[in-house]
């Protein structure tokens, strides 16, 4: 698995944006890159930072008032972050694809499914029409919609919401990117058609050998998909590792408190976790551990330091004091706490 | 089980006309919701999954009859709520409240927290000016605000704070009963949570009766001591909530439970994914009406529609594999007994 080599490198990327108020700062200095084929899970809640982490990505934050304002994004050893805007048109949709949460909204209610999907390889060059054509109607195939040559023709509003978010998958697939971007791809549908368009990623993952990242706040969906996760809080990674570590062993006491906060439906728990107080809005505090005033085992030092990432095992690090070695007695503490 | 239930709702129907053509002329029905029927004792959580267009929150409304139901009578303590005169339903509105989904279209953004409040308590002409504030102040403080917020507007609130003051809204008259569509499933994981808390807390205390309609079954499990599924406007499975977890009959309930992802990734289950999407209400298959998505299904499930019929004591399920008339037919068909969850 480590040994192959990254699709996606972000290093130290910081994005803000410059409102009346001054610079807010959306995504604060995160790293995290995606290798070759895997599944990334990028989880948070609302306004953590994880939708514009994957809009810088695609080059897509909006300029003013948005910027990316350090840092760098590497795909495929390619630098983005410095690309023109007509390279950047040559990437979207060739190397690296999106898919949206909003599957009503994101296609053109006043073109045919066909030339939606014949667009993207007639614009990247890939073939004639007559290509593009057998292409797109193969992509609807591959995503398992039926009838494939009579929806080439239909509108969006003649589908579903399912059929639509699979419309959108087999888009995005179209030029058969290396990396695919999904952001809450699955929030707006039932839990029925959520588990087929899970299955369908699943399997594109596997057959295609596209890596995923998976952006979502519903912590069912990553532990089902994902192979390795990254926790997100107020625009810091604050925990990251692999899906069954990061489940089974949760370090940072937001993800602990996230985890336990949702209620299982294998069993009956009498009452629920959870975390005290709000999210914080991006840019409220300027000082110390972000989580700092929710979490249960915060310190002084918290209030004062920001936090690094500590690793705490192979593949495994977490942005918490609680993992500084030289806290030793905090970290006795903690045992007893968390048993 | 012997005493009068709190509410009792007997073959509930809503059927909304389409219009079409230059004159407006009816075309067709959306049977939205077709012959609910269920009771909620004093005291207990019914909650009712299903998803979108399923009416469930069809159902919610028309308890309240902020939807006019086409068909059907709604009992609250043995009278009918479906022949109040406007007065009388407007007295009896001060026992049954609603919380709704969205903490964001729910409160008026021009009113402070503290008008918002003392509204329902004016219109049902309920104590007075001083009194009014006092109460206020007590239940913002009772769902976990303080006293000083009653003078904010409600953008100046997060939306689990948002939510709260919803809930508070739903309290001022001192209901019996209350009806949550969705109140959770706009909110945060960590926000959900605390808003979950506090609604047992407030059951304890103030020994409410909730129906909780939401689409998490999760949620629903936490939250309910009964649960109904239901499916193109019907109820398909009515029973306890460790029953249905545990032992679902009904196809769609053991399918719509596969579905849900669980946050363990080390956790092997057996999912059934369901073919297809859910038919469209204004023209639904003919005879069971899960009979299009249904692994299971028999010829005898196009024909006829199965009722909802008690198979165990207190689990209730509409399916012909449960019927005297699928039995007859699934000799040689694979029991759902084998599916496990």
């Amino acid at each position: 698995m480590s040994t192959k080599k990254p699709v996606l490198q972000v290093k130290g990327l910081r994005v803000s944006f410059f409102t009346d108020d001054g610079e807010v700062p959306a995504v604060d200095d995160i790293d995290f890159y995606v290798r070759e084929g895997e599944v990334l899970g990028i989880v948070g809640e609302s306004g953590c930072g994880k939708s514009v982490t994957s809009l810088s990505v695609m080059g897509l934050i909006p300029n003013p008032p948005g910027k990316i304002v350090a840092g760098e994004i590497k795909l495929n050893g390619e630098e983005l972050t410095s690309a023109s805007e007509k390279r950047m048109r040559q990437i979207r949709g060739n190397d690296v694809a999106m898919i949206f949460q909003e599957p009503m909204t994101s296609l053109n209610p006043l073109f045919t499914i066909g030339s939606q999907l014949m667009d993207a390889t007639l614009i990247h060059k890939k073939g004639n029409k007559k290509q593009a054509k057998k292409r797109a109607i193969d992509m609807l195939k591959l995503v398992g919609l039926p009838r494939a040559e009579e929806l080439m023709n239909e509108y969006p509003h003649q589908l579903s919401g399912g059929m639509r978010q699979r419309v959108m998958i087999a888009m995005a697939m179209v030029c058969d990117p290396k990396l695919l971007i999904a952001d809450e791809p699955t929030t707006a549908l039932d839990v029925t058609i959520q588990a087929q368009i899970l299955k369908l990623m699943k399997r594109l993952n596997i057959e295609l050998n596209t890596a995923i990242m998976l952006i979502t706040h519903d912590l069912g969906v990553v532990a089902e998909t994902c192979e390795r996760v990254v926790v997100m809080y107020a625009g810091k990674v604050v925990e990251n590792g692999d899906a069954v570590d990061i489940f089974k062993d949760p370090q940072h006491p937001y993800t602990r408190g996230l985890i336990q906060s949702v209620p299982d439906m294998r069993h009956k728990k009498q009452r629920l976790y959870s975390i005290p107080g709000n999210v914080p809005r991006p840019g409220s505090i300027k000082q110390g551990c972000r989580f700092a005033a929710r979490c249960e085992f915060a310190f002084d030092r918290c209030l004062q330091e920001d936090p690094p990432l500590y690793k705490t095992a192979e593949g495994h690090s977490t942005r918490c004091f609680l993992f500084d070695n030289q806290e030793g007695k905090v970290n006795d503490n903690r045992a007893t706490v968390t048993s | 089980m012997t005493t009068e239930p709190l509410l009792r709702v007997e073959n509930l129907k809503k059927h909304f006309p389409l219009r079409g053509g230059v004159l407006g002329k009816e075309i067709g029905q959306v049977k939205a919701v077709e012959g609910v029927s269920f009771t909620v004792q004093k005291g207990e959580t019914l909650g009712i999954v299903g998803e979108s267009g399923c009416g469930k929150s069809t159902t919610g409304r028309m308890l309240l009859r902020l939807i006019e139901p086409t068909e059907g009578d709604v009992y609250f303590e043995g009278k009918n709520v479906t022949d109040l005169s406007k007065t009388d339903l407007r007295k009896m509105r001060r026992d049954m409240q609603m919380v709704f989904q969205d903490p964001f279209a729910s409160l008026n953004p021009r009113h402070t927290v503290e008008k918002i409040l003392e509204e329902p308590l004016k219109v049902h002409g309920i104590g007075s000016p001083a009194e009014r504030k006092k109460r206020v102040r007590e239940l913002l403080e009772i769902v976990g605000l303080s006293s000083y917020h009653a003078k904010r507007y409600p953008h100046q609130f997060s939306g689990g704070q948002r939510q709260r003051i919803g809930i508070a809204r739903a309290l001022m008259t001192r209901p019996k009963l209350i009806i949550a569509d969705e109140p959770v499933s706009a909110l945060d994981v960590s926000i959900q949570s605390q808003v979950l808390n506090l609604m047992q807390d407030l059951q304890n205390e103030f020994g409410l009766t909730y129906i909780v309609i939401a689409h998490d079954l999760g949620v629903v499990r936490h939250i309910s001591d009964r649960v109904g599924v239901m499916y193109l406007g019907k109820m398909v499975e009515l029973t306890t909530s460790e029953r249905l977890y545990d032992m679902p009959l009904h196809p769609y309930t053991q399918a719509l439970l596969s579905a849900v992802p669980i946050p363990d990734p080390t956790f092997e289950k057996d999912s059934i994914v369901l073919q297809g999407d859910i038919p469209s209400p204004s023209n639904p298959p003919s005879g069971c009406t899960f009979h299009t998505r249904c692994p299971f299904k028999m010829d005898v499930c196009e024909q006829k529609v199965p009722l909802l019929q008690e198979q165990e004591e207190g689990h209730y399920v509409a399916c012909h594999l449960y019927s005297k008339d699928g039995q007859a037919a699934s000799q040689n068909i694979d029991k759902p007994e084998e599916v496990k969850i």
